[in-house]
């Protein structure tokens, strides 16, 4: 069988389409890099809409933290302690023991039904962790950068007679924002390295439609022989983490761009920050 | 445990909870938070000293030691820890392994035959005629191994940062005083970096807490896999019958990792505020100004 003719049939397997069977004897690099590359949509797809929701949800906590009401403040404070003091793995035992023992038949709200068998599925199940997750961690991030912003900067905004919003979303949002980026680089990268975990936790993959590290396992354990499933793993990693820091640069210079010389590289310290 | 606890389906309410909590099995999964802790006390100081090691290598003055050092450090920036902590336990076992196969074993049979990895019987390890504690053992050593190398390398990071932030002109004196370069690492390096490194490795104690659940992934029977296992439901063949409890189970778990982060922060900010007294940082300053007040 021809390497392309494996594209074809594997490419795609992690969303369910092409050949249903994983291959199980005589397994060829080809295919072992098809499906691991197949695997890895899950890890983009996890990465990206937990970063996407959970920005804002981070934004909103954030101001929570500094809010002047103290029921506001306090459960805010609760929940990033919640999710930043626990490990991402329990939290993913915890959330599906959780929803599975939601009602099968689904809950009735006004008159609709709503179905809960598919919060028990990792694509939206552990994406909630994820998001949840991500925007405790973002949270003290934003919070800390929030707090860092010059004092005259807000003088010279309410000179001007901004208020509330405008001053916000003009003054307070974007130097927060460029505070707090390169240590948003590193959670966003730390996101991306987590959502490994997902079909290793709670979650079970659907018809063996897993990540990029579901496969590299499947393979490990058939050929007893790590030294060529994980090595893979480990380039694509490295190559979208690249790609991620890249990405994320990009921003940084757009978020500087009216400060001379204030653009620094972003070096990436792993989890340091967190 | 209790001597009414002889026939426990007769037993009602907080008699029976009772004897269901001081169980064998359950016996055993208190002890695995024994495990755990266990593990961060032994883990600990190894990747420490790993840390160490890699930090120093990245200074070296030595090329190929230098590469080598920069690699490790390196290593685990694009890369989930995850994949280490499945890789290098296999990668260490099937190494040590063909070592003994290949100095034990007679005949040259090949070690991978198809999808296989086959020793002879004298370089299993650990042997099968082994008693299981040994068994038990192994497999903790190898978890910790690979424990210290990913956390060994995220502290060669910290570490390093930190012995490039001590002042470069404390160095050059006590160069200038004549000491060797191993006199300036023990004497003023190594002394003076912590303050720099205390608030990078107390971020790190706090990742290593809350990586100890993967202990699980590497098939060690720590709180995850008994968590698991006592709440799962029993049928009314066991003792305890019970339906399924194992979202309690994880949120006794979480309580424990909630606990261990808050005891861990409280120390750390004492620590911290320890090693800033009397140093020539924003936080010792900051702490001189408030006892002259």
């Amino acid at each position: 069988m021809s390497c392309a003719q494996t594209v074809v049939d594997y490419g795609l397997r992690s969303l369910g389409l092409g050949e249903r069977l994983l291959p199980r004897s005589d397994f060829t690099l080809c295919q072992q890099v098809t499906l691991i590359g197949s695997g890895l949509i899950w890890n983009l797809y996890f990465a990206f809409f937990a970063l996407l929701f959970g920005f804002f949800l981070a934004t909103g906590l954030a101001l929570a933290k500094t809010s002047l009401n103290p029921w506001l403040r306090k459960s805010a404070n609760g929940f990033i302690f919640l999710f930043r003091g626990s490990p991402l793995f329990i939290q993913f035992f915890l959330a599906y023991e959780a929803l599975v023992l939601l009602p099968r038949a689904g809950i009735e709200i006004f008159g609709m039904t709503l179905g809960t068998g598919w919060l028990t599925k990792a694509w939206a199940g552990a994406l909630i962790v994820l998001t949840l997750n991500t925007a405790a961690y973002s949270a003290q991030i934003f919070h800390g950068a929030l707090m860092a912003v010059p004092k005259g900067d807000i003088e010279a905004a309410e000179a001007y007679g901004m208020t509330g919003w405008t001053k916000f979303r003009r003054i307070l949002w974007p130097t927060m924002l460029r505070l707090a980026w390169p240590s948003y680089t590193n959670e966003a990268i730390f996101l991306f390295h987590a959502t490994t975990l997902v079909f290793f936790s709670g979650f079970p993959a659907f018809q063996q439609r897993g990540d990029s590290l579901y496969y590299a396992s499947y393979f490990a354990g058939q050929t007893f022989n790590p030294f060529v499933a994980y090595p893979i793993v480990a380039g694509y990693f490295i190559l979208c983490t690249l790609a991620l820091i890249g990405l994320f640069g990009v921003v940084n210079r757009r978020l500087n761009r009216h400060l001379p010389g204030a653009v620094q590289r972003i070096r990436y310290r792993p989890q340091m920050i967190r | 445990m209790f001597t009414y606890c002889s026939d426990p389906s007769v037993l009602e309410g907080l008699a029976w909870l009772s004897c269901y909590l001081t169980t064998g099995t359950h016996l055993l999964f208190y002890a695995s938070f024994g495990i755990v802790l266990l593990l961060l006390a032994i883990t600990a100081p190894i990747a420490l000293l790993f840390g160490y090691g890699g930090a120093m290598a990245s200074r070296s003055r030595v090329a190929p030691l230098r590469w080598l050092g920069r690699i490790y450090t390196s290593m685990v920036r694009g890369v989930p820890d995850i994949v280490f902590f499945l890789f290098v336990p296999i990668a260490l076992d099937q190494g040590l392994e063909w070592l003994r196969h290949q100095a034990l074993c007679d005949g040259d049979a090949p070690v991978r035959q198809g999808n296989d990895f086959v020793v002879c019987a004298a370089a299993k390890l650990p042997l099968s005629t082994s008693p299981e504690w040994v068994h038990d053992v192994y497999a903790m050593t190898l978890a910790v191994i690979a424990f210290s190398v990913v956390f060994g390398a995220f502290a060669a990071n910290v570490l390093y940062g930190a012995m490039q932030a001590v002042p470069r002109a404390q160095l050059e004196t006590a160069e200038a005083y004549g000491m060797t370069p191993r006199q300036v690492t023990r004497r003023i390096l190594v002394p003076q970096m912590w303050t720099y490194a205390l608030p990078g490795l107390s971020n790190l104690w706090m990742i290593l807490i809350k990586a100890t659940p993967l202990l699980f992934l590497l098939g060690i029977e720590d709180i995850v896999y008994w968590a698991r296992e006592l709440g799962g439901a029993k049928t009314s063949s066991f003792a305890y019958p019970h339906p399924d409890w194992r979202l309690y189970y994880f949120l006794a778990v979480l309580a424990f990792y909630l606990l261990m982060t808050w005891i861990s922060e409280r120390v750390l900010d004492r620590l911290v505020a320890r090693l800033s007294s009397g140093q020539a940082t924003l936080a010792g300053e900051a702490q001189r100004k408030a006892g002259a007040l």
